[in-house]
């Protein structure tokens, strides 16, 4: 190994079971380690261990679980479960429908889960992003937020899964400052429904979009994904960045604009 | 200030999903309800759920969830073998094993990065995402997340996120 000193400092790696899922942290820089990294750390976990909390369907007593089931009106739920009905009501009118919350596919029983994730995960980044000098990609299943704050700090390198063989990448993505989420039917078959005709959504393999913020990249990945064929100018019209994975045929780039570096 | 990115070409090797291995762990909390785990950790950190580790180390904490098998793959010129830990997911048991040769995860990267300015970096957040078009016997450069279909793939990537959080790349 030769010329070690350009070689980028590897970043320290926390890893936690929330959410059904994986969260990872690779964090760099002047807080990498020690106690304020250790605080914003615990800070993270607990936003997501109370968004878990909160917001769980699978746990009965929650209190989503309970409004779902009328037990709890939504006045009496903590605020951020309207807060995020109301990020959840805003992807579906900005969706034209392809987002919406309400259609669960079983009983039209409102489950925000497909907002909450990328609400909380944001949420619990913005706690890593006080963190003075210090670089952080926070991920969550596949879905991150990215941020360095280290002047001249190299990009965090994120491959986008090939949905057609995940042992691969289909694309890397350099990203200082963004979030990056992917929806898909990898490994499992389709299971994202069109909440407008009730059928899955089957022209699209996987969509990754990058946005300023994981609950605008995760929203506009599932929605994207459900409008299929259509996916890849509507998200030209937002100005997004993404990769379109189709059904039939080569992964697409969409993008190009104010945030891309190059073409 | 111009910066050098030298990405280490790293030799193309095997991620094997080992699907149908099970191990009898309760730190790995099978996601018997369809997605949700139950563990959570306390909020000033529970060591005994969470892992940390370095560019150097593999993750000697654990996550009690199938062992830290994988060693940092640290040193120069030498491949090593890194296993991530068993995700247990509603379809079963997966597991990621990855070869780490250089520093490099590889298998999964082909394109070398371009350099880019160093103006331009600081200004914008992310670049055009780069379509791989060869998937073997390429350059690779490392990265540092994966991103995927989220629930459908969890496990496999829970897995490789793991293999890839040991291997301190």
């Amino acid at each position: 190994m030769t010329a070690a000193e350009v070689v980028p400092a590897p970043a320290r790696r926390r890893v936690l079971q929330v959410m059904g899922t994986a969260v990872s942290l690779a964090i760099r820089g002047e807080h990498a380690d020690g106690p304020l990294a250790d605080e914003a750390w615990a800070g993270a976990v607990r936003v997501l261990e109370e968004a878990d909390a909160v917001f769980s369907t699978y746990r009965l007593d929650s209190p989503v679980s309970r409004w779902r089931r009328g037990e709890l009106a939504l006045v009496d739920c903590p605020p951020e479960v309207a807060e995020v009905l109301d990020l959840a009501e805003q992807a579906r009118i900005e969706s034209h429908g392809a987002f919406d919350v309400e259609y669960g596919g079983e009983g039209a029983l409102p489950d925000p889960a497909g907002v909450v994730k990328g609400w909380a995960v944001q949420r619990a980044a913005d706690l890593l992003a006080e963190l003075p000098g210090t670089d952080f990609c926070l991920s969550a299943g596949g879905d991150m937020v990215c941020r360095t704050a280290v002047p001249g700090a190299q990009p965090w390198r994120i491959g986008i899964e090939d949905p057609r063989n995940t042992k691969r990448l289909v694309a890397t993505v350099p990203v200082w400052n963004g979030a990056v989420a992917t929806s898909g039917t990898a490994q499992r078959g389709a299971h994202i429904l069109d909440p407008r005709t009730g059928l899955p959504a089957d022209r699209l393999l996987q969509v990754t979009v990058l946005a300023p913020d994981l609950v605008r990249a995760d929203v506009d990945a599932t929605a994207a994904f459900v409008l299929g064929d259509r996916a890849e100018s509507w998200l030209a019209g937002r100005g997004r960045t993404a990769v379109v994975v189709p059904a039939v045929g080569e992964a697409v780039v969409v993008g190009g604009g104010e945030s891309s570096v190059d073409r | 200030m111009r910066r050098i990115f030298l990405w280490f070409a790293s030799t193309v090797s095997v991620v094997a999903l080992l699907f149908g291995y099970h191990t009898s762990l309760g730190g790995a909390s099978p996601v018997t309800a369809g997605g949700q785990t139950a563990i959570s950790g306390s909020a000033s950190g529970d060591h005994s759920r969470t892992t940390s580790g370095n560019g150097s180390g593999n993750g000697a904490g654990g996550s009690g969830a199938g062992g830290n098998n994988g060693n940092g793959g640290s040193s120069a010129a030498s491949s090593s073998t890194v296993t991530g830990d068993v995700a247990q997911t509603q379809w079963g048991p997966v597991q990621v094993e990855l070869t780490v040769a250089s520093g490099s995860i590889t298998d999964v990267s082909v394109v070398q990065y371009p350099s880019g300015n160093g103006t331009d970096e600081q200004i914008n957040s992310y670049a055009l995402p780069r379509l791989i078009q060869e998937t073997l016997n390429a350059q690779s450069s490392s990265i540092d997340m994966v991103s995927g279909a989220t629930v459908t793939s969890t496990g496999y990537l829970q897995s490789l996120q793991s293999a890839i959080d040991q291997a301190g790349l």
